[in-house]
C-alpha cells in the first residue's frame, strides 16, 4: 500500500484492515512534507482534525460498524468551501486567517462518510483564473513540470493528486476550474450537472455557473467521490432534488457498444495545440474500437460562450464579493478611529483583492451598470440561451459530446499572466457546459508530443446524466490503460523526495 | 417668502405617493430560520445567512410569500403568474451582504387600489388610491452610534451592529401617484395609512406597530402650480413614525416646497428625514452621485410562480374586510352611524363584539362599554380594556337581563370590579347588592308602605296612578335600592286594585 | 476609439468601493477596453426573439417552512470580527443616514 495507489485500492486495503486510517493519514502527510515545498498545493494543513478523524473511523471499523466506502481514505479540500474553524481562504489576502463558525455541506457529507479531510488547498483567488497564479499565497507548479503550471482556479487540488498528496479532492468549476487543471496534470475532474452537488458553503465567485465536483486519479474513484458528495440540500434552492444517477456503476460498466459520441466542430482547429489535436483524435479512434459511433455535430453559438461567460461571471461576482468589506469578518485595513466606514471599506478591498479580482469586479459592475445592462449583462444571458439550445440539439444526435479539455498543455509560470484575454482563452473548451449547466469530466488521453505534458479529452453528458460521462470515461480510461501499460502519472518524472 | 398651508393651497396641487413598508410576523426570517422575537439580545439570532457570510445561500420562507399574496389580493392586486427576486447592490454596513434580495421588475402583486374615506367640508369623500406594486424583500440589520455630541451620526467615532433584524421579511407597498386630493391631501396620506394598517391587522400578517418599526411610511410629494398640467420635483421623506406624522409630514412639505418656490428656488429630488418635534423636514444623506443599484434576477434563488390552485386557497383564508365588518356589525346591531363611528374611533368594536359573543344584549354591551366604563377610563388616561375584563362586562349585563341587577345596581357592581374588589359576583356578595326580587320580602316593604301612607295608597286606588311614585320611593328606600323598581311598581298597583 | 474613459472607471471602482490609485485606474481603463472590445460580441446574436436564461435549472417555487432554528451563538457570529464591544460588530463611524 502507497500513496501512489488509486482510492478504491486504500479503500479495500482499509476494509480488510491491512492498514488504518491513521497510518494511511501519517503516509499522506509524509509525502506532503516531502514534496509540498517544491509544488506548493497546500494552503494549510489540518493535522490535529484529520488524524482525529482517522483514529475515530478506525475505532468504528474495529467495532464492526457499517461505514461508507470511502472511509479513512484521504483527501485535499480546495480552500473556496467552508470547514468549520479552519483557515479557509479562497487563496485572498483578504480573508486571511478567516475560520468559518460553520461547514460546508460537501464537508458535512465528507466528514459523515468518514473520509480525512488532510488540508486545504491552493487556488486562484475566489476561483477567477486558469493558472493558480492569482493566488496571493504564492501559485502551485505543477508535479509533471515544476516551472509549470498546474491549471486553475483549483491547481492545488490536481497538483496535490498528480503529486500523490491526496487520492481525492474537492474542486470547484465555473468555467472551467476542476476540468482544466485535472487536463494538465493528467488527472480525472468532473463538474457535476448544476445543481447536482450543494453550493451552501461553496464561497460564491459566479452564482449561476459554480459548482463543487469530485477530482481523483482513476474515473472509479471519481466516481464513488462523486457519490458521496451529490444530492439534494434543503439549504440550497438551487439543488437538484432528485436522485443521483449510478455514477459508480457507471463507471465500471465499460461497455458503449452502440453509444453515439457526438465530436464538437468548433472546439478544434486555430488556438489548439497540435499535440492537443492529435491525442484528442487517438483517443476518439479508441471509443470506435470500442463499439462507439463518431458523430460531428455543430454548435455555432459556443463561439459566443467565452464573451457570455466573461459578462456573467464578472457581473455576478462583484455582486457576490461586495460582502468582503471589513465590518464582520476578514481583513480590515486603515481603521484608525478617524476613518469612517466607507473609506475603511475602500482601503481593505484595495489591499485584500488582487488584480485579477479587481478587475472583474470593475467588468462585472460595469455590465450590470444602468444604460449597459442590456448590451452586455442581459445579451450575455441570451447567448447563455443559445449554447443550451445548441446542446439540446446536439443531444438528439448523441449520447455524450466530447472535444479537447483545454487548447494546450500545461504553459509556463508567467507566460500568460499579464494578457488577460490570453489566459482567459484556456477556458473556451470548458465554459460552453457551465453556461448551459451540463455535466462535464476530463481524464487523461496522453501526452502531447511536443512537450510530453498530459491532454485532456472532455466528456459533457445532458443534464442530470452525469453517468454517461462516468460510462465513457470509464470505457476510454480502461482502453488507454492497456494501450499505455500504465497508468500514465507513472510517466511523470519523479519528485525529489516523493514515493 | 412665508405663505401657511391655507394660502399655500390657493395656489398648488399636491401630488402625493406613499410607500409602506411592513415587517412581516412570520416565526423565522424571510431567508433563513433564525427567529425574529423583538428585543432579543444582540446577534443571538443570527446565522451564516442572515450574516452574509461567505459561502451562505438563502432559502424563501413560504409563509412570507403567502402573506405577500393576501395582502396583495386584500389590495385588488393582480398576482404576478411569474415573480421573481433581484439584488439590489449597494454599500452599507448595516446590510450584511451589501445587497438586498428584493424584487425589481418582477414583484409578486401589482396594479391594486384601496378606497379610504375622509371627512370634507362637503361630508365624507372616498379617495380612490391606486396601488402600483407589493412585493417582498429583507429588513436590515439595526446600527448603534457612539460617541459624537448628540449620539448621532454626524460626529460619532464608532458604531456598533446588532445582525438580528435583518433578514426579517418586509412588504413594501408603492402606490401609484396620488392626485387630486387637493388641501386634504395630509388626511389622504393618513386615512391610507390608517386603512392598510387595519387591513394588515386583519389579515394578521404583521404587528403593524409605527412605534416599534413594523409599520414605516415613506411619503413622497411634489407640487405644482393649479391647473398648470405639471408635475413637480419630488422629495421622499422618511422617519415617519406615526399617523399623526402622516400627515404633519404633508403639511410640512407643502408648506416647505412652497415657500421654496415661491421664493424662486427649484425643489431638488432628494431623500429628507422627517423631524418630530417641528413637524418639518430636513436634508437627508447628502449624495454627490445618484446611486446605481444594478438590479439583476438574484441567481440564487428560483423564480416563485403561484398557480391559481394556491391562489385559490389563500383566497379562502382572507378575512372579512374591516369595512364589510363594521357594515355588517352596524346592520346586525341596528346602531345608528354615529354611534358607530363612536365606537370606532374609540377603537372599541372588537370589545363590543367580543361581548356580545358572549351573550350580552349589543345595545346594552355599546352604551356600558363607551358610558360608564370609558368615562372612568378616560379620567384614569388608560384603555377602557384595562379597567376591566370583557368577560366580567358581560356577566354584569347578564344579571341585568336577567333582572338581578338594575342599572344602578350594576353601575355600583362594575365600580367594585375595577376598585379589584373581584368578580361581579363577589362584588354582589360583599357589598350584598343583589336585587331584591322575592315577592314575599317585597310585599312585606310594600305593605309597610300602604300603612305608612294610606291616604296616597287611597289615591291610588281611585285611579291616581302617578301617585304611586311616593308610595315605591319608599318601598325602595326600605330596601335600600335593591327592589327592582319595575317590580315593586307591578305588584304594588296589583294589591292596590290596579 | 476609447469605450470606457478613466473617469468612468473611478465611478465604477466608487460604487465597487475599491480605492485605487490613478496609475491603477489608467490601467484598468485600458484593460476594460480591450475586454469590452472582446465581449461585446454577444449583441451579435443577442436578438429581441431570444429570451434571457437567469437559471440553468427549469425549477420554480423552492421554499421552506416558516420554522425557527438554531442561530449561532454570539460568540460564533461575531468570531470573524475585527472588533467587537458589547456583544455587537465594532465598525468605524458611518457618515450619512438612511
Amino acid at each position: 500500500m502507497s500513496v501512489r495507489d488509486n482510492a478504491s485500492v486504500m479503500a479495500a486495503a482499509l476494509n480488510k484492515k491491512e492498514i488504518s486510517a491513521v497510518e494511511l493519514t501519517n503516509q499522506h502527510y509524509e509525502q506532503i512534507a516531502a514534496v509540498d515545498k517544491d509544488v506548493h498545493a497546500f494552503l494549510y494543513l489540518d493535522k490535529e482534525g484529520a488524524l482525529a478523524q482517522a483514529a475515530a473511523v478506525d475505532k468504528k471499523r474495529a467495532a464492526g460498524e457499517k461505514l461508507s466506502p470511502l472511509a479513512g481514505v484521504p483527501l485535499a479540500l480546495k480552500d473556496v468551501m467552508t470547514q468549520k474553524g479552519i483557515p479557509t481562504t479562497c487563496g485572498s489576502k483578504i480573508l486571511e486567517g478567516w475560520r468559518p463558525p460553520y461547514d460546508s455541506t460537501v464537508v458535512t457529507k465528507l466528514k459523515n462518510a468518514g473520509v480525512i479531510i488532510l488540508g486545504k488547498t491552493n487556488m486562484d483567488e475566489f476561483a477567477m483564473g486558469s493558472s493558480t497564479e492569482n493566488s496571493a499565497y504564492g501559485p502551485t507548479h505543477n508535479p509533471w513540470d515544476l516551472t509549470r503550471i498546474p491549471g486553475g482556479s483549483g491547481g492545488g487540488s490536481s497538483a496535490a493528486l498528480a503529486a500523490f498528496e491526496a487520492p481525492l479532492a474537492i474542486g470547484t468549476d465555473t468555467g472551467g476550474s476542476i476540468r482544466q487543471p485535472a487536463a494538465v496534470t493528467g488527472t480525472v475532474g468532473v463538474k457535476p450537472t448544476y445543481g447536482g452537488v450543494s453550493r451552501y458553503g461553496l464561497v460564491a465567485f459566479s452564482s449561476s455557473l459554480d459548482q463543487a465536483g469530485p477530482c481523483a486519479r482513476t474515473v472509479l474513484d471519481t466516481a464513488l467521490l462523486h457519490q458521496a458528495i451529490a444530492g439534494y440540500d434543503n439549504k440550497d434552492s438551487t439543488s437538484i432534488n432528485q436522485a443521483v444517477p449510478d455514477v459508480v456503476a457507471a463507471a465500471k460498466k465499460l461497455d458503449i457498444k452502440g453509444m453515439k459520441i457526438g465530436v464538437v466542430k468548433q472546439l478544434a482547429g486555430d488556438g489548439y495545440q497540435k499535440g492537443v489535436e492529435d491525442k484528442f483524435n487517438q483517443a476518439v479512434a479508441e471509443l470506435v474500437k470500442l463499439g462507439a459511433e463518431i458523430v460531428e455535430v455543430s454548435c455555432p453559438n459556443f463561439e459566443y460562450a467565452l464573451a457570455a461567460y466573461y459578462l456573467i461571471a464578472p457581473s455576478e461576482c462583484s455582486s457576490n464579493l461586495a460582502r468582503f468589506d471589513s465590518m464582520r469578518f476578514g481583513l480590515r485595513v486603515g481603521d484608525d478611529g478617524v476613518k469612517s466606514a466607507e473609506e475603511v471599506m475602500n482601503l481593505t478591498r484595495q489591499a485584500g483583492f488582487g488584480r485579477e479580482v479587481k478587475r472583474r469586479i470593475i467588468l462585472g459592475t460595469y455590465a450590470l451598470s444602468s444604460g449597459y445592462y442590456d448590451a452586455y449583462y442581459g445579451s450575455a444571458q441570451k447567448v447563455r440561451t443559445l449554447i443550451k439550445q445548441d446542446f439540446d440539439a446536439a443531444f438528439t444526435k448523441c449520447d455524450v459530446l466530447v472535444s479537447p479539455t483545454a487548447p494546450t498543455t500545461a504553459f509556463k509560470i508567467g507566460e500568460k499572466s499579464n494578457d488577460p484575454l490570453a489566459m482567459y482563452l484556456n477556458d473556451i473548451a470548458t465554459i460552453p457546459v457551465n453556461m448551459a449547466g451540463i455535466g462535464g469530466m476530463s481524464l487523461p488521453c496522453g501526452l502531447a508530443a511536443e512537450d510530453n505534458l498530459p491532454v485532456g479529452f472532455q466528456i459533457m453528458s445532458p443534464a442530470m446524466k452525469d453517468d454517461r460521462m462516468y460510462l465513457v470515461g470509464g470505457a476510454l480510461e480502461a482502453a488507454l490503460l492497456s494501450k499505455w501499460g500504465k497508468p500514465i502519472l507513472d510517466f511523470a518524472p519523479k519528485l525529489v523526495g516523493s514515493k | 417668502m412665508s405663505l401657511n398651508y391655507d394660502q399655500v393651497i390657493e395656489k398648488y396641487e399636491p401630488t402625493l405617493g406613499l410607500e409602506v413598508h411592513v415587517e412581516l410576523n412570520t416565526k423565522s426570517k424571510m431567508f433563513c430560520s433564525c427567529a425574529t422575537e423583538f428585543g432579543a439580545s444582540p446577534n443571538t439570532q443570527t446565522c451564516p445567512v442572515c450574516l452574509g457570510l461567505p459561502g451562505a445561500l438563502p432559502v424563501v420562507n413560504k409563509r412570507a410569500i403567502e402573506s405577500t399574496i393576501l395582502i396583495g389580493l386584500e389590495l385588488n392586486c393582480s398576482i404576478a403568474p411569474y415573480s421573481r427576486f433581484a439584488r439590489k447592490n449597494y454599500f452599507y454596513p448595516d446590510m450584511p451582504k451589501n445587497f438586498q434580495t428584493s424584487q425589481y421588475d418582477e414583484p409578486i402583486c401589482v396594479n391594486g387600489f384601496l378606497d379610504v374615506q375622509i371627512q370634507t367640508d362637503e361630508g365624507e369623500k372616498t379617495f380612490k388610491i391606486e396601488i402600483e406594486r407589493v412585493h417582498m424583500e429583507e429588513d436590515t440589520g439595526k446600527s448603534l452610534h457612539v460617541g459624537g455630541s448628540t449620539g448621532r451620526i454626524h460626529g460619532a467615532e464608532y458604531s456598533l451592529l446588532d445582525y438580528n433584524r435583518a433578514g426579517i421579511p418586509l412588504v413594501e407597498i408603492v402606490t401609484k401617484v396620488v392626485p387630486n386630493t387637493g388641501k386634504y391631501a395630509p388626511q389622504v396620506a393618513r386615512a391610507y395609512v390608517a386603512a392598510l394598517r387595519d387591513i394588515l391587522r386583519g389579515l394578521k400578517v404583521s404587528d403593524v406597530k409605527m412605534e416599534q418599526g413594523s409599520l414605516r411610511c415613506d411619503v413622497n410629494l411634489s407640487l405644482a402650480q393649479i391647473n398648470s398640467g405639471k408635475l413637480g420635483t419630488r422629495s421622499e421623506t422618511k422617519n415617519v413614525n406615526s399617523l399623526r406624522s402622516v400627515e404633519r409630514a404633508v403639511i410640512g412639505e407643502v408648506i416647505r416646497q412652497a415657500n421654496r418656490l415661491e421664493d424662486g428656488e427649484r425643489i431638488i429630488q432628494e431623500t429628507r428625514h422627517f423631524l418630530e418635534e417641528s413637524g418639518q423636514t430636513r436634508p437627508g444623506r447628502s449624495k454627490e452621485k445618484a446611486e446605481d443599484y444594478r438590479y439583476f434576477p438574484e441567481p440564487d434563488l428560483v423564480p416563485v410562480v403561484p398557480d391559481a390552485k394556491w391562489i385559490e386557497e389563500l383566497k379562502k383564508t382572507l378575512p372579512e374586510k374591516p369595512a364589510d365588518r363594521r357594515k355588517r356589525l352596524q346592520s346586525t346591531w341596528s346602531v345608528p352611524d354615529k354611534e358607530m363611528a363612536a365606537m370606532v374611533n374609540a377603537e372599541l368594536l372588537d370589545t363590543v363584539e367580543e361581548t356580545v359573543l358572549l351573550g350580552a344584549d349589543p345595545t346594552k354591551a355599546r352604551s356600558w362599554w363607551l358610558g360608564e366604563i370609558s368615562r372612568i377610563a378616560n379620567d384614569r388616561s388608560v384603555a377602557a380594556t384595562e379597567l376591566i375584563s370583557i368577560k366580567d362586562v358581560a356577566q354584569v349585563i347578564e344579571l341585568i337581563t336577567k333582572g338581578e341587577l338594575t342599572d344602578k345596581l350594576a353601575r355600583q357592581v362594575v365600580e367594585g370590579v375595577i376598585a379589584g374588589e373581584g368578580s361581579p359576583a363577589d362584588v354582589i356578595t360583599k357589598r350584598g347588592l343583589k336585587v331584591v326580587s322575592d315577592d314575599s320580602q317585597l310585599m312585606k316593604a310594600i305593605l309597610d308602605a300602604v300603612t305608612a301612607q294610606a291616604d296616597t295608597a287611597q289615591r291610588v286606588r281611585e285611579g291616581n296612578i302617578p301617585a304611586a311614585g311616593a308610595l315605591i320611593g319608599a318601598v325602595m328606600k326600605a330596601t335600600g335600592g335593591q327592589a327592582d323598581a319595575a317590580k315593586v311598581r307591578e305588584l304594588l298597583l296589583k294589591h292596590l286594585g290596579q | 476609439m476609447a469605450a470606457i474613459s478613466r473617469d468612468e472607471v473611478a465611478n465604477l471602482a466608487r460604487l465597487a468601493r475599491i480605492t485605487m490609485s490613478d496609475d491603477e485606474l489608467d490601467h484598468l481603463a485600458g484593460e476594460m477596453d480591450v475586454i469590452l472590445g472582446a465581449v461585446a460580441r454577444v449583441q451579435e446574436v443577442a436578438s429581441a426573439d431570444v429570451a434571457p436564461t437567469s437559471h440553468p435549472l427549469a425549477v420554480n417555487n423552492v421554499t421552506r417552512e416558516d420554522v425557527v432554528l438554531p442561530s449561532l451563538t454570539p460568540s460564533e457570529a461575531l468570531s470573524g470580527a475585527p472588533a467587537t464591544d458589547e456583544g455587537r460588530f465594532k465598525v468605524p463611524q458611518i457618515l450619512g443616514e438612511e
